[in-house]
């Protein structure tokens, strides 16, 4: 159980996955400019990472990787390098999924989120999270759940903190060459030296 | 074919004229990729932290659009618009399977020190963008020039990023010591932040700042 919780605060905080990592920015950079459409990117990303990385992680384990496939008699094949199609397809079927089973019992929040979820298939923050998992991490499948999840968190946050900070730029008088990406690029780099802070954090 | 065909076919489509010179050229500083079309930011400041794996990047990046565009603007007639993205996907997604395998043959190190982010080409915005936007729409040869050019507008900012940020930051650049010893010894210390995530969206912000000044493009 700790060591659930001490993945979950590192995917959350330490090793944020927009801001140390540097996954999602497109997505970040476009769709932050007001709150509401951030707080529903950002709960769509979470739903998506949580439900993509552990179906990831099972493929991974039991297809893909080198030797995965002694259960069905193959010990010596090794298909690893069909990882980034695979997943690929994963996320982009999850996603399809969860447009459909949204528009037949939750239409509310399928209006809501309606223009991100197509969006989210591309956005590098899911990708990069069943990649980092199976790569470099190497979780176990309940870690990877929490992973995921947390990972989804941590993006969820720093998109919510930006849109705040942006909509209350307005107000600001911002030098005209700045204006846009440029401030919010430096923002974000002060986001980051803030998040920084919470290396060696040990749980 | 006789000559005189070919040369009326020339006069009418020149394989290489203003307009697709316009296509090449565009993105490199007016149309740039990353600071103007906001699109593969995520690997701009993940990998450039040293100048060798940021070449690396942006040759695996170039390959991959000019690749994808190409293939992408031969079968899109074939493409129902519904499930496009999946297409594009898969066609990108094989595509840097192959570099991918290529790097991890030829320059191991390499490969390991990029580790995910070769992967995360499949997810770069330019890649994606780049077919939906100008290769659903256009012959393969512009749409190849059209990747090229997109890659190489990439490179720049990638190269020019990560040239400062090993400099400022390790006081090398290719391994190769560049701030003379002396300067240490005079109580000169590397700017530690650049090698840092913050440094590089700072630094990214800067540039993009010259960028729009430059250029007149502002966001209002």
């Amino acid at each position: 159980m700790l060591d659930l919780i001490s993945v979950a605060t590192k995917a959350i905080f330490i090793e944020n996955i927009l801001l140390s990592f540097f996954l999602g920015m497109c997505s970040f950079l476009a769709c932050s400019k007001k709150i509401d459409t951030a707080v529903g990117l950002g709960l769509a990303v979470i739903f998506v990472l949580g439900v993509t990385t552990p179906i990831n992680w099972v493929i991974n384990e039991f297809l893909l990787k080198d030797g995965a496939l002694a259960w069905a008699g193959f010990p010596y094949v090794n298909l690893s390098f069909l990882q980034f199609i695979s997943f690929i397809a994963v996320i982009a079927a999850v996603v399809q999924l969860v447009e459909m089973i949204m528009d037949k019992f939750a239409p509310a929040l399928y209006q809501a989120l309606g223009i991100f979820l197509p969006l989210i298939a591309v956005n590098c923050a899911i990708l990069g999270a069943s990649l980092f998992m199976v790569g470099v991490k190497k979780y176990d499948f309940a870690e990877s759940t929490v992973f995921g999840l947390s990972s989804g968190i941590g993006w969820f946050l720093a998109i919510v903190a930006m849109a705040a900070i942006r909509q209350k730029m307005q107000y600001s008088n911002v030098p005209m060459g700045l204006r846009g990406l440029g401030i919010t690029m430096l923002i974000t780099g002060l986001m980051a030296l803030g998040f920084m802070s919470f290396i060696g954090i040990n749980i | 074919m006789t000559t005189a065909t070919q040369d009326v076919q020339k006069e009418a489509a020149p394989l290489f004229g203003k307009k697709e010179k316009k296509v090449l050229v565009d993105p490199f500083w007016d149309n740039n990729p990353i600071t103007l079309q906001v699109l593969g930011i995520c690997s701009a400041l993940a990998i450039t932290s040293q100048l060798r794996p940021t070449l690396v990047m942006c040759v695996a990046l170039t390959t991959v659009v000019a690749g994808s565009n190409v293939v992408i603007s031969m079968i899109r007639n074939y493409i129902p618009s519904k499930i496009r993205i999946i297409v594009m996907l898969a066609v990108v997604s094989t595509l840097v399977t192959l570099v991918d395998q290529l790097l991890k043959a030829y320059s191991f190190d390499m490969s390991k020190k990029l580790s995910v982010f070769v992967g995360l080409i499949i997810t770069n915005c330019i890649v994606l963008g780049r077919a939906e936007a100008f290769a659903m729409a256009n012959k393969p040869w512009p749409s190849l020039l059209d990747g090229i050019g997109n890659g190489l507008g990439y490179s720049i900012i990638l190269v020019l990023v990560a040239t400062c940020r090993e400099i400022l930051g390790a006081g090398k650049l290719l391994g190769f010591q560049i701030i003379p010893e002396s300067m240490y010894q005079a109580g000169y210390v590397d700017f530690g932040l650049m090698i840092l995530p913050p440094g590089a969206f700072i630094f990214l912000g800067l540039i993009i700042w010259v960028q729009k000044q430059s250029s007149k493009q502002f966001e209002v």
